[in-house]
């Protein structure tokens, strides 16, 4: 079923797809769709016309060479992919380099029967990412692809699917996890994104109407709108765009939700791989071995937390801390807990562990920390008030909004701290505003540091550090007592004792 | 050989003392720098403000200060130790820090000598694990120490497999 798509035979050499001569000048062509609008109905001579022509014929015929000089091999030691006309490039990764291979579809792609193939190598040079790229194979193709890439034992093939993360071709002994459940939809609007998207649409919407000419307060209905709000109070102005942020804000976070999280599911692979599936009209995979695997964090933003909800990320060597990591949409709580459990194959999840208190020298130095920048604000407010520069209720107002906010944000600092050496984890959880729980394998732990700053000596403070290679590196244990961190690198670090 | 009883000693050797030299060089010429541009400026401008003068002697006594205290107090903090299981570091002065590698987790070890290291036959010895919190760095050990502990850092943990992640 291969032979088709190597063209070239000899030596292991394989193309991309041929359907890419479709879908890359297509992609392209999207991409210039607000230009091509800019110059078929603001343009008044004609040689704009032809300026945009040719820049679509050279894009088109980029993408041409990009797939006529592309090449990939897979041979039984290393992944190796050439690339490049005017600088020839030739990337060659030892296979057992390899540590994700996340597998991607675009709607275009997708209608086209493509996936988008990217190996993470775990490799960080400057001005690398460190990941090979194929874009695109066929879905059957990326899916050979990734089991042989996964597949320590052979060389061989390993079993082939239809599509990008289909559901119906899983090979015997897939074990779910966790999948969608829709209920978890009343987490969406907690998450703030429907309000960035907001943002990021009236910004988009504004360069368009900029780019065509017109400004946006000269379309009519704008313009009414203006006008309307400019008669009526400044009170009922900020309640009516707050309650259309709310609303608005909450539908974008619903849509979003749907598109990134449609058809969820956590699974773990025979081959030793955990495997997220997920994506309405990009269909996502992506692909984290196990033996990667250092532990898991349960991560709860302020709004998710106080609606009871989390998320589940991966701490795992060479898929840092982002998206790729993401192992649980924002859940209940207790679902998240759960995921981390099964992740890391466990009865009880390590993450619910009682946690201990960090000394109440800590809770001191969180307080400084809120209040010390609200009085600075308030106090620069007051002295404008006292050189007449402003008037009194500024400062009076930040000083009955920020004082108490800053109270309660560095005591909810101090109530977040907590640490817990299990037997074979450690738990380190901080934040407020965006409260993590890392449940850290102790084998994983490669290195410890204790540091201690002037202010933590007076308090005979300091904080840990474990360090390890997955994640972002670096779990902090804010606060502790000296001796406490200096005993645990010991015992973390060196010895592993239990 | 390691006392793991009592978690809180520090590491065993402490650096060169030629070292106090060298933290002092750097600081002076740290510190000549704002020194000399306001000594040209006081040439150039005639009406400099008497603000002026008083940022100058400011900065003077700052650095001053900081030239004598910082490079003996680091001496005193500035420590190291390798035993079978690990090295560590200690080192800063107002903010300290401790740093401990186990010997299975050590994937290189490096040396620098800068030009003025090269002249009081001092060392900086880095050793990097897998991770990125950064390296442990052994400032102002004696060349000849140096390169003994290079050795026994490198034999040891040539003998441990795996890649130390």
């Amino acid at each position: 079923m291969t032979s088709e798509s190597h063209p070239d035979g000899g030596d292991g050499w394989a193309r991309l797809d041929p359907r890419m001569l479709a879908v890359a000048p297509a992609q392209e062509v999207v991409k210039f769709v607000p230009l091509l609008v800019v110059a078929l109905f603001a343009g008044n001579s004609d040689n704009r016309h032809w300026w945009v022509l040719g820049a679509l014929g050279g894009v088109i015929t980029i993408g041409v060479l990009r797939w006529l000089t592309t090449r990939y091999r897979i041979t039984t030691e290393r992944i190796e992919v050439r690339s490049g006309l005017l600088f020839r490039q030739h990337r060659s990764v030892p296979r057992d380099r390899v540590r994700t291979v996340d597998v991607t579809a675009k709607p275009l792609h997708r209608a086209f029967g493509l996936s988008v193939l990217q190996v993470g190598t775990g490799q960080h040079e400057p001005g690398k990412d460190g990941e090979l790229t194929l874009n695109a194979v066929s879905s059957a193709e990326s899916e050979r692809l990734r089991a042989t890439l996964l597949d320590r034992s052979t060389a061989s093939p390993g079993s082939a699917s239809d599509t990008a993360g289909s559901a119906t071709a899983e090979p015997p002994g897939t074990s779910e996890l966790a999948r969608i459940s829709w209920a978890w939809l009343r987490f969406a609007p907690l998450t703030l994104l429907g309000v960035a998207a907001i943002g990021a649409l009236f910004g988009g919407a504004w360069q368009v109407f900029g780019e065509i000419g017109v400004g946006v307060d000269d379309a009519g209905a704008v313009r009414g709108l203006i006008d309307w709000f400019t008669d009526r109070s400044i009170g009922l102005v900020i309640v009516a765009a707050v309650g259309f942020l709310l609303v608005a804000g909450s539908l974008g976070a619903l849509a979003l939700y749907v598109e990134a999280w449609w058809g969820y599911r956590l699974t773990r692979q025979p081959d030793g791989t955990l495997r997220v599936n997920r994506g309405l009209l990009t269909r996502r995979s992506v692909s984290l071995e196990e033996r990667r695997l250092r532990g898991v964090e349960v991560v709860e933003p302020l709004l998710l937390r106080a609606g009871r909800g989390a998320r589940c990320s991966a701490v795992a060597t060479g898929s840092g801390s982002g998206d790729r990591a993401s192992l649980l949409p924002p859940a209940p709580r207790a679902d998240a807990h759960r995921v981390a459990a099964a992740v890391l194959r466990e009865d009880t999840p390590p993450s619910t562990a009682p946690l201990r208190r960090h000394p109440a020298a800590a809770l001191r130095r969180r307080l400084v920390r809120t209040v010390v920048p609200a009085a600075v604000v308030v106090a620069a407010l007051a002295v404008a008030d006292g050189a007449d520069a402003l008037p009194t209720w500024p400062w009076v107002t930040a000083a009955a909004v920020l004082g108490p906010a800053a109270v309660l944000l560095g005591v909810d600092r101090y109530r977040s701290l907590g640490h817990a050496v299990l037997d074979e984890y450690l738990v380190v959880r901080s934040g407020s505003l965006l409260r993590r729980t890392v449940a850290l394998r102790r084998s994983g732990i490669i290195g410890w540091r204790v540091s201690q700053s002037v202010f933590q000596r007076a308090s005979d403070l300091a904080t840990a550090t474990a360090i390890t290679a997955a994640g972002v590196g670096a779990y902090d244990l804010l606060d502790i007592e000296l001796d406490r961190a200096m005993d645990l690198g010991e015992r973390l670090a060196v010895h592993n004792d239990r | 050989m390691s006392d793991n009883s009592t978690p809180l000693r520090q590491p065993a050797h402490r650096v060169s003392d030629r070292a106090i030299t060298w933290w002092t060089v750097h600081a002076v010429i740290g510190w000549l720098v704002p020194v000399v541009g306001a000594v040209v400026a006081m040439a150039l401008v005639d009406d400099l403000p008497s603000i002026f003068y008083v940022g100058l002697i400011v900065l003077v006594v700052v650095a001053v200060g900081h030239t004598a205290v910082m490079p003996r107090w680091r001496f005193r903090v500035h420590r190291w130790e390798a035993t079978d299981d690990a090295v560590y570091t200690q080192s800063g002065w107002l903010s300290q820090q401790w740093r401990v590698a186990p010997m299975s987790r050590i994937q290189t070890v490096d040396t620098q000598r800068g030009p003025l290291q090269q002249l009081l036959r001092l060392t900086t010895v880095t050793v990097t694990t897998a991770s990125a919190a950064g390296p442990l760095h052994i400032e102002g050990l004696d060349l000849a120490l140096a390169g003994e502990l290079v050795e026994q850092l490198t034999a040891t943990t040539q003998a441990t497999p795996g890649d130390a992640t």
